[in-house]
């Protein structure tokens, strides 16, 4: 039962429920929609860049408790980010939820922030694809892609 | 069979032992997160008996080689062993004829064959073909891609908010322009049964020929393609507790004769010249290459295991805890049963209020129980019901009442979680 406190954590249980930043905008500058066919979750990211700053960022879309979570907090992060630290945010996330948590490196853990409560996701590789979506699709609506897919 | 839940299944004879079927499974003694694996999953995939284990070990230890091809005497046990299996497979279908069943991968390159082979010579440009809205996905992309090459029109026949076929829609949609009916036998999302005989009935009178996807009939309803009068009914080994990778296509023998070959290779010719080459006669001309031999020759085991217990009584007992189930699962506030046709098989298709199946699965997971959450290939009737997902638990011959009980106790752990 661990591994799976350490997946549902109260955190990501809030997030699930009352998801942030959870609205359309339409004044985006970039926007992409996240589609994972293996379970069918759906998101779609808007991001608004003012220069190279995300000024501001919200989602939309229907997934279960992690993607949602996931989503949610990317959306409280992100916001006042530059490009570049969304992107290397990104890997590290990626990092954090692929990889065996003997082996995390605690300096990026430390720049995660509260990111870090999805470290218990790398114990269930099939919910990998569910807490990366959102970010797959983050760096998708950057690059300037229409969509994203986590298969 | 499990199956008609409105008519009351024959009364077992003999006392139905499920702990006797349940010790030969060698798989359901696993431990899942420290408990006893409750394998509610058999829809996506079965256990397999010891039986078929024994029997594809058996293959390999004793007189494994390739088929219908050498005259030493390994390759005429292989092949003996494999054609007896096909006669199995006959007889499990009714079949008039062994050349009647093809032996392929499974139901998905059955249906693939029939698209490709028969399809592709008998659709053109404008023509019809009509499903069903319960259909798994491999009885859908076929004939889409099928149509888009040829230029013909997909229709479907919608259900209702039970799971039901709408028959006189259906009835409605067969035209003097449809070439082909394509229905499951038994919908895997929804466990509805639906009525092949009257639906081929239906579709042969407007002049279609008629396939049935059988893949989630074949473990749990005693099947008669002879009865059904279909012209040809595809399904697979795993399901019905023998190896994956193996499965049939039943052809009506002057329907497959008519049909050009599908793949060409090794064993599906008479005679080859750089010039020309002639087909070899059915079903032959539809196996190309060296099949799953092995596994071909456990699907025939675990045919003869499953009719030595007897389908019907197979069918009793999962009739039985489908009953208990939906009883249980019913009085379990927030839940939502998807799928509630009065002819059903083993299937408990659900979705809870405010809770994504894919974290139902996960938490399930370790209480042991194994259910099947998602989409189920069959992303139409998902958006029929207005769910992205659902969770399903799927009733095989060796479950129990307490695998049930385990998995309501489960779904409350769930809700209490998510509260």
């Amino acid at each position: 039962m661990n591994e799976l406190r350490e997946l549902y954590q109260e955190v990501i249980l809030d997030h699930s429920r009352k998801p942030r930043h959870f609205r359309e905008m339409p004044e985006a500058s970039h926007q992409a929609d996240g589609h994972n066919p293996l379970c069918g979750d759906r998101v779609t990211v808007y991001l608004h860049l003012k220069g190279d700053v995300i000024e501001d960022v919200s989602f939309q879309g229907a997934g279960c408790s992690i993607s949602t979570a996931s989503a949610s907090m990317m959306t409280d992060v992100l916001r006042g980010k530059t490009v570049a630290e969304a992107e290397a945010l990104f890997e590290r996330f990626h990092a954090l939820v692929t990889s065996d948590p003997s082996h995390a490196d605690e300096n990026a853990d430390a720049e995660l922030g509260k990111l870090a409560v999805f470290a218990g996701v790398c114990e269930f590789p099939m919910r990998v694809k569910c807490a990366s979506l959102s970010w797959h699709t983050m760096k998708a609506a950057l690059e300037g892609a229409a969509a994203a897919s986590t298969e | 069979m499990s199956a008609s839940a409105g008519a009351v299944p024959a009364p077992a004879s003999r006392a139905y032992d499920v702990e006797a079927v349940r010790r030969q499974f060698p798989g359901l003694r696993v431990t899942v997160h420290d408990r006893p694996l409750v394998y509610l999953d058999s829809a996506a995939s079965a256990q397999k008996p010891q039986v078929v284990i024994d029997a594809e070990r058996d293959v390999y230890e004793r007189y494994y080689s390739n088929i219908h091809r050498g005259v030493h005497q390994l390759s005429v046990l292989a092949t003996t062993a494999y054609e007896k299996a096909r006669g199995r497979v006959q007889r499990f279908l009714g079949a008039a004829e062994a050349r009647e069943i093809v032996l392929l991968r499974g139901t998905t390159e059955a249906v693939n064959l029939v698209a490709q082979s028969w399809g592709r010579t008998n659709v053109g440009e404008g023509d019809e073909i009509l499903i069903t809205g319960l259909e798994h996905h491999s009885n859908i992309v076929p004939w889409q891609m099928l149509c888009e090459e040829k230029g013909a029109h997909l229709r479907v026949a919608p259900i209702d908010d039970a799971g039901v076929v709408d028959l006189a829609e259906f009835e409605r949609l067969l035209g003097p322009r449809t070439r082909l009916v394509a229905v499951a036998h038994i919908s895997n999302a929804l466990g509805t049964i639906n009525p092949v005989r009257e639906m081929t009935a239906l579709a042969h009178a407007a002049g279609a020929v008629v396939l049935i996807d059988g893949a989630q009939a074949a473990p749990h309803a005693a099947v008669d393609v002879q009865e059904i009068g279909c012209d040809f009914y595809a399904f697979s080994g795993h399901k019905v507790y023998g190896p994956s990778g193996v499965g049939a296509l039943y052809g009506r023998a002057a329907v497959l004769e008519a049909m050009p070959p599908w793949q060409g290779g090794g064993d599906m010719i008479a005679t080859v010249t750089f010039e020309k080459s002639t087909w070899a006669p059915i079903p032959s001309k539809f196996e190309a290459g060296t099949p799953s031999i092995a596994g071909a020759i456990g699907l025939g085991a675990a045919l003869e295991w499953v009719e030595g217990i007897g389908l019907d009584a197979i069918a009793a007992h999962e009739g039985e805890l489908l009953r208990y189930g939906t009883e249980i699962l019913s009085a379990v506030p927030g839940l939502r049963l998807i799928g509630t046709a009065p002819r059903k098989a083993g299937v408990l298709s659900f979705v809870l209020d405010g809770i994504h199946p894919h974290d139902i699965g996960t938490i399930l997971d370790y209480e042991g129980v194994a259910v099947r959450t998602g989409h189920h290939c069959a992303q139409p009737v998902m958006d029929r019901f207005g769910v992205p997902a659902t969770a399903r638990a799927s009733l095989a011959c060796f479950n129990t009442r307490e695998d049930l009980d385990v998995l309501a106790r489960g779904i409350r752990k769930v809700q209490e979680m998510f509260k």
